[in-house]
């Protein structure tokens, strides 16, 4: 074997190794633990073989955790809620971000730049930092209901803080690049002379957009919804802080789990049905995408 | 090859009888884009069933002219009349007019048929009317039996097919065509060269063709505009542009050319000799506009005009210039020799094999006569 197939099965496994070592691993435990019992002890979960036993009781798992879901409606509430939220908010997203993403792919070069560069600023200020600015921006005593009363628009402050508007905002507000720059990617491809054609064969603007236009990005609205809604699903800081009590979001409900009542297991069940939550829209876009590569070809 | 419009009778092309109204006008045409002025005060007529070609560089205004035209721009000043009816701010989606795109922008997500129907569904068309226009549009193209086909399972000279069938079923009365040709190798430009041809004899819609290929605009169009920096240099059939060229830019831009500048020394009549010092020789020429005596002008000869002997021509109303082959080439149907005059200039040379022959008649180095008619020699003043 030359330095060039080593070279190469190196950056080959890499990633691979990489993905056992930081998802599959975890993965795993993760699994493994949400068929235990809880027990006070460290580690506070009953374990999946236990040597000491008898060969036939060797092995030990349940699946309380997962009945224990579908019974108490908590667990399906935030599930419920989560989704709702992050749909609505990947299509708030999506009404918001494609002007944009279209404006930018059609501006000069210069502007182009300028804008993506704008859109890219916020993630050089800390996550937490922005959300935490958004409190300051939302609460009773902040910018918003100061500058109205002040103006005498209102006479008590409005609650704006700890509302399931507060958190449709934050995660609006947080993951709209995530939107804009698959949309952007896809926009710029485009040929204009596509709508130029079909504005030359009888179609009037909207038309053009709705034939041409829309059609076409189809890729980008589905990578960026994609990308807004799979965060957005498990979320935990935006709804934490800015949040309100009936904003109880699934990651909300798994921090609780672990950090509060120390049910590891019941958690880890939470964890696992959250990600295959996720992965199935993962899986009708990586489906979408293959679909996409072939036509191309 | 000169063709003369359908629409007319064979004996008197439209544009010189002075009964038939032009088409389309183009009245003072100006577009100004933040300074640059790309198109400049054009004025054109164009008449119906006529396949005009406009002809020029790259950055030279032919593309921003048709787009004017399809009414993607809006010109600076200036009016663009089509049968009649003032065409200056109708949106594009209400002209009669439709465009052929230099990047055909077929519609990635649509199959052949749905490309071709659009149009046609945009207007309204009954159904049963949209599928037999469809049917017989693919058949002149070429394509039925592609109908379900997706652009990207078609081959280049196919997309260009679809796109120009998706234009023609809308019967429109002007069919602008950007760079129709450019995106094709060289086999199948010739073929569809003459498949465009044929198309617009069959339908008899009026072409606008944009290129910056002179061959193309030369073997499609009945008559060609050359642009040069937004304005109109010459108009005219393709033989009038490549016989008489008006300047040296044009001269230049149709085919090879030999150019000599010189000044006059001898004028009677019509005729006159002209000195041209960097080729040592006195050329001997004809002009129907008065030249004075002393004016420095360009002598332009085509190589195909030029005679190569090895013996001295014996008329002496000819041009005769003595050199020895420089360099020659074996085109197969002619042959290209460079020669190189005494004075040091290399002049250009087309002859055509006309013996079959494995043998070269002249070789390198050959000492040779070059002569040509007073006929063959283009004065130009500019």
């Amino acid at each position: 074997m030359n330095r060039d197939d080593l070279w190469r099965r190196f950056v080959i496994v890499t990633p691979y190794l990489w993905l056992l070592m930081f998802f599959l691993i975890p993965f795993g435990l993760v699994l493994k633990i949400s068929f235990a019992d809880p027990i006070v002890a460290m580690p506070p979960f009953t374990s999946l073989f236990d040597f000491n036993k008898a060969p036939g009781e060797s092995f030990y798992a349940t699946l309380d955790n997962y009945r224990f879901l579908l019974k108490d409606d908590l667990y399906r509430i935030s599930y419920l809620k989560s989704l709702k939220i992050a749909f609505f908010s990947t299509c708030l997203c999506l009404l918001v971000g494609y002007p944009i993403a279209y404006a930018i792919a059609r501006a000069s070069p210069v502007w182009r730049n300028m804008f993506l560069f704008l859109i890219i600023l916020p993630f050089w200020i800390s996550f937490l930092l922005r959300v935490y600015a958004w409190m300051g921006i939302l609460s009773t005593n902040g910018v918003i209901n100061n500058l109205l009363l002040s103006i005498g628009l209102i006479e008590q402050p409005l609650q704006l803080l700890y509302t399931d508007f507060s958190v449709y905002l934050g995660i609006v507000y947080s993951y709209l690049p995530f939107m804009v720059l698959p949309l952007y990617a896809t926009l710029a491809k485009l040929d204009f002379d596509l709508n130029d054609a079909a504005a030359d064969l009888g179609a009037k603007p909207l038309t053009v957009f709705r034939d041409v236009t829309l059609p076409l990005s189809i890729p980008g609205i589905i990578s960026g919804s994609l990308l807004v809604f799979i965060p957005a699903l498990g979320e935990f800081v935006i709804p934490a802080l800015l949040g309100g009590l009936d904003s109880l979001m699934i990651g909300r409900t798994l921090y609780d789990e672990f950090f509060g009542n120390r049910d590891w297991p019941l958690a880890s069940a939470v964890a696992i049905i959250l990600l295959l939550m996720l992965v199935v829209p993962m899986m009708v876009f990586q489906h979408y995408q293959l679909r996409e590569t072939d036509q191309r070809e | 090859m000169t063709q003369v419009s359908p629409a007319q009778s064979a004996e008197k092309p439209a544009w010189l009888d002075p009964a038939t109204k032009p088409f389309i006008r183009v009245e003072g045409v100006t577009k100004n884009f933040n300074g640059f002025t790309a198109v400049d005060n054009v004025d054109l007529e164009i008449y119906q069933g006529e396949l005009f070609a406009i002809l020029g560089g790259s950055g030279c205004g032919k593309t921003t002219l048709l787009r004017i035209l399809a009414g993607f721009e809006r010109p600076t000043s200036g009016r663009i009349l089509i049968d009649g009816a003032d065409m200056t701010a109708v949106p594009p989606y209400e002209r009669p007019v439709n465009m052929m795109f230099q990047s055909y922008a077929v519609f990635p997500h649509m199959t052949v048929e749905k490309n071709v129907a659009y149009g046609l569904k945009k207007e309204g068309a009954p159904k049963a009317e949209i599928q037999t226009r469809v049917k017989e549009m693919l058949e002149l193209v070429q394509l039925d039996g592609f109908a379900e086909r997706k652009p990207h399972q078609l081959s280049g000279g196919q997309r260009q097919r679809v796109a120009l069938a998706r234009a023609l079923v809308k019967r429109p009365k002007v069919l602008l065509l950007d760079e129709p040709l450019a995106a094709l190798d060289k086999k199948l430009r010739e073929h569809t060269q003459f498949e465009l041809m044929n198309i617009q004899d069959q339908i008899g819609v009026t072409f606008i063709v944009v290129t910056h290929d002179q061959d193309e605009a030369m073997t499609l169009a009945t008559r060609i505009a050359v642009m040069q920096a937004g304005r109109f240099i010459q108009c005219g059939t393709p033989k009038e542009i490549y016989e008489y060229p008006v300047n040296r830019y044009v001269a230049d831009f149709f085919g090879t050319i030999n150019l000599f500048e010189g000044t006059v020394s001898r004028v009677e009549g019509e005729g006159m000799e002209v000195e041209c010092g960097a080729i040592d020789a006195m050329v001997k020429a004809k002009s129907f506009e008065t030249i004075q005596p002393n004016t420095r002008l360009t002598i332009a000869v085509r190589p195909e005009k030029i005679s190569i002997t090895k013996e001295p021509p014996d008329h002496n109303d000819k041009s005769v210039l003595k050199g020895v082959v420089w360099d020659l080439g074996y085109h197969g149907n002619l042959s290209i020799y460079r020669v190189k005059t005494d004075s040091g200039v290399i002049v250009q040379v087309s002859a055509q094999n006309r013996i079959r022959s494995a043998e070269r008649v002249l070789e390198w180095d050959d000492v040779v006569y070059l002569s040509w008619d007073v006929q063959s020699s283009v004065v130009l003043t500019e």
